[in-house]
């Protein structure tokens, strides 16, 4: 994973509600058995939409996105956050994330960051005016070259994963003697908890 | 020392953590992992690139569902039928090939267990109260109705599942959602759901996990409590509980992968002690009157887009907040609806009764149940029946259900996702409508185009008689 600890850029200023995840990427387009270029894709029915965001010029290429309340609700597809990636999205800015799909984008490199909708709604005006908006993670910071400055809240494990590019997966397996502790006890006091397909 | 007293969700949240970080976020234990073919190959594939087994092969389980056509699988000479489409091929072929790589038990398309990892968990007996479930599709949820910690993951996260068995989390918080009284007659467990989300917003649950209380959940089946938790992520929540009780130990006893004999006995000892203990608290606590719940059917294009089968479609203007005044009418136009029409004057072209909401044997006798003795309208052009695995079809095909959907003009399918999702051949044509028991109206969910409304199996039933969304109490 791509690590990112700034991103400064325009930004797509979508701003609908309940963007669910297949919105983001159809069901047609999981039919792939890899991550790539999925940005095709991406955001298919309202890019059908004449004048939308996604194919106004002002936006091509912009690294930031943002959106209203309960982005990437649905489905825990995780080609949505790929995607997302492949349409060159690093940050999406919302006043609610959905648990599954704001997990998905970090663990790709996309930072969701959440403001209370007013902060969103200033942004939004900044981002159709044209003007870019800069989003730092060390501080934690959304500034605009109007000085607005927002700060915004992020798990402390989520950030230092984001900043150094880690690979969760990695992290977890050197943690294996502890989890065979457990598995063992677990085994002796509930043993049909470990048998599953096996019994 | 006596400890806080805790919910349910506490109380399995608890029982799984291996440890916990200085921030807070937790390595939890994961018992159950069940894999279908399209959230997984990118999974498998990392752990190849990376040289990384998969730690408990035994507690993954993996079947093919969404992509599969619902067409018969076998030819006449008992060869298995080829999928037409390559890419779903591919990916059922990655399957196919991922989970004996891997050591983990494959059901296939072929067999007769084989369904809706949703529905097939349950049935196997795999799924089980107290454990923690998870599954790359968000309505894992759907096995909470047993009394577990059930949530969809993403492919990242199915990835460690499968190399370390554990997940890195942080706690939800609990919510209570409270049904006080009884439901009326010709109410069901769906129409309690859809109502449940239409109060609370499909954001309300967010950052919950919720557990649903009251004697209405007592006096539900199983099958009924798996379609109200299935769809608690329809209400934004990371998962939904209810207590197992007796109910749940009668519904699992016997099953493949439950415990047996004196394992058994030990389970059940332990699956007693999983309910909220008095004066547990909760984060968030919502209370529903079940008096006022009707059947109940969606307009728009978010699950919080409900009214009861007696209302109208309603007025963007009549919405509080702004956002939600824009997706309305957006809402509207895409589902080609015009304020003010009764539900019960929408005409429909197409009816689905499957997904993993409800393609169960119940769900298939509430809709059986209505349909004996009638006919769909003409103007309703496709109407299947979709059973949840092979067995629940068996089961049905037995009792004879499958000979009154036939006769009432309904296709009889084999199992899998069907038109719950635009991703095999069971799609919903552009512009049409369909009174569907599945869980999502979002656009372009049931095809590109394509018109939901979320209903009952027995309201589904009702539309495919009447050739629009109609009373199943008033059928007559
Ligand atoms: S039936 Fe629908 S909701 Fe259920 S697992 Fe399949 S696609 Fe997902």
């Amino acid at each position: 994973m791509q690590p990112l600890t700034s991103v400064e850029g325009r930004a797509i200023p979508l701003g609908l509600k309940n963007v669910d995840t297949d919105i983001i990427i159809p069901a047609k387009w999981l039919k792939t058995i890899s991550r790539e270029g999925l940005g095709a894709g991406a955001f298919e029915s309202l890019r059908a939409e004449p004048g939308n965001v996604f194919d106004d010029p002002a936006y091509k290429g912009a690294p930031i996105l943002i959106a209203g309340d309960n982005y990437g609700c649905g489905s825990s597809r995780e080609h949505a956050a790929w995607a997302m990636l492949d349409l060159g999205i690093r940050v999406v800015i919302a006043p609610s994330f959905s648990d599954i799909h704001s997990g998905n984008a970090v663990k790709n490199g996309i930072l969701p960051v959440v403001l209370p909708q007013d902060a969103v709604d200033r942004l939004l005006e900044v981002a159709r005016e044209g003007q870019p908006i800069t989003v730092d993670l060390e501080s934690q910071t959304v500034t605009t070259p109007y000085q607005d400055r927002f700060t915004f809240d992020i798990d402390p494990f989520r950030k230092h994963c984001l900043l150094n590019g880690l690979d969760e997966v990695g992290l977890t397996m050197a943690r294996g003697e502890a989890i065979g502790g457990f598995e063992a006890q677990r085994a002796a006091a509930q043993p049909w908890l470990m048998r599953g397909t096996s019994i | 020392m006596a400890s806080r007293p805790r919910t349910l969700y506490e109380k399995i949240w608890d029982a799984h953590v291996v440890e916990t970080r200085e921030d807070g976020t937790a390595l939890v234990y994961i018992d159950r992992h069940l894999v279908h073919e399209v959230t997984s190959p990118q999974a498998f594939e990392a752990l190849r690139l990376a040289g990384r087994p998969v730690r408990r092969p035994e507690l993954t389980l993996a079947v093919p569902d969404h992509n599969l056509p619902t067409t018969p699988r076998l030819d006449a000479g008992g060869r298995p039928v080829p999928i037409a489409d390559p890419e779903s091929a591919a990916q059922l072929a990655a399957l196919e090939a991922n989970a004996p790589a891997f050591g983990i038990r494959y059901i296939p398309a072929t067999a007769r267990e084989q369904g809706i990892v949703h529905v097939v968990g349950p049935e196997q007996g795999f799924s089980l109260p107290g454990t923690t479930i998870v599954c790359g599709d968000s309505h894992t949820a759907c096995h909470g109705g047993l009394g577990a910690l059930a949530f969809g993951i993403g492919t990242s996260e199915v990835e460690h599942v499968l190399a370390t068995q554990t997940l890195l989390l942080q706690q939800s918080k609990p919510m209570e959602v409270r049904v006080e009284g009884d439901l009326g007659p010709g109410v069901s467990a769906k129409d309690l759901i859809l109502h449940i989300i239409g109060k609370i917003g499909a954001a309300g649950g967010s950052g919950y996990v919720i557990e649903y209380r009251g004697r209405v959940f007592e006096a539900m089946t199983v099958e009924e409590r798996l379609t109200v938790c299935n769809m608690s992520i329809e209400a934004g929540a990371r998962a939904g509980l209810i207590a197992p009780d007796d109910v749940t130990f009668a519904y699992l006893k016997g099953r493949p992968m439950a415990p047996q004999g004196a394992e058994w006995d030990a389970a059940v000892a332990y699956w007693r002690t999983l309910h909220s203990d008095e004066g547990a608290v909760f984060a968030k606590s919502v209370v529903i009157d079940a008096a006022q719940v009707e059947p109940s059917v969606t307009w728009g294009t978010s699950p919080e887009d409900v009214v009861p089968i007696g209302g109208r479609v309603p007025h963007p203007e009549d919405f509080a907040d702004e956002s939600k005044r824009v997706a309305a009418r957006k809402s509207l136009d895409y589902m080609g609806l015009t304020p003010g029409t009764p539900m019960t004057e929408v005409p429909i072209e197409n009816v689905f009764i499957g997904s993993c909401t409800n393609s169960r044997i119940e769900d298939l006798r509430a809709a059986a149940a209505v349909l004996k003795g009638r006919r769909k309208a003409d103007n309703v052009r496709w109407a299947i029946v979709v059973p949840g695995s092979g067995l629940v079809k068996a089961m049905a095909e037995d009792e004879g259900l499958d000979k009154v959907f036939i006769e009432a003009g309904f296709e009889w399918r084999e199992p899998g996702c069907s038109a719950c999702l635009g991703m095999n051949p069971d799609k919903v044509p552009p512009g049409e409508r369909c009174a569907s028991t599945s869980n999502r109206n979002f656009v372009g969910r049931q095809g590109p185009g394509a018109r939901t409304h979320l209903v009952s199996p027995a309201m589904a039933a009702a539309a495919a008689v009447a050739g629009r969304l109609a009373d199943v109490r008033q059928l007559g």
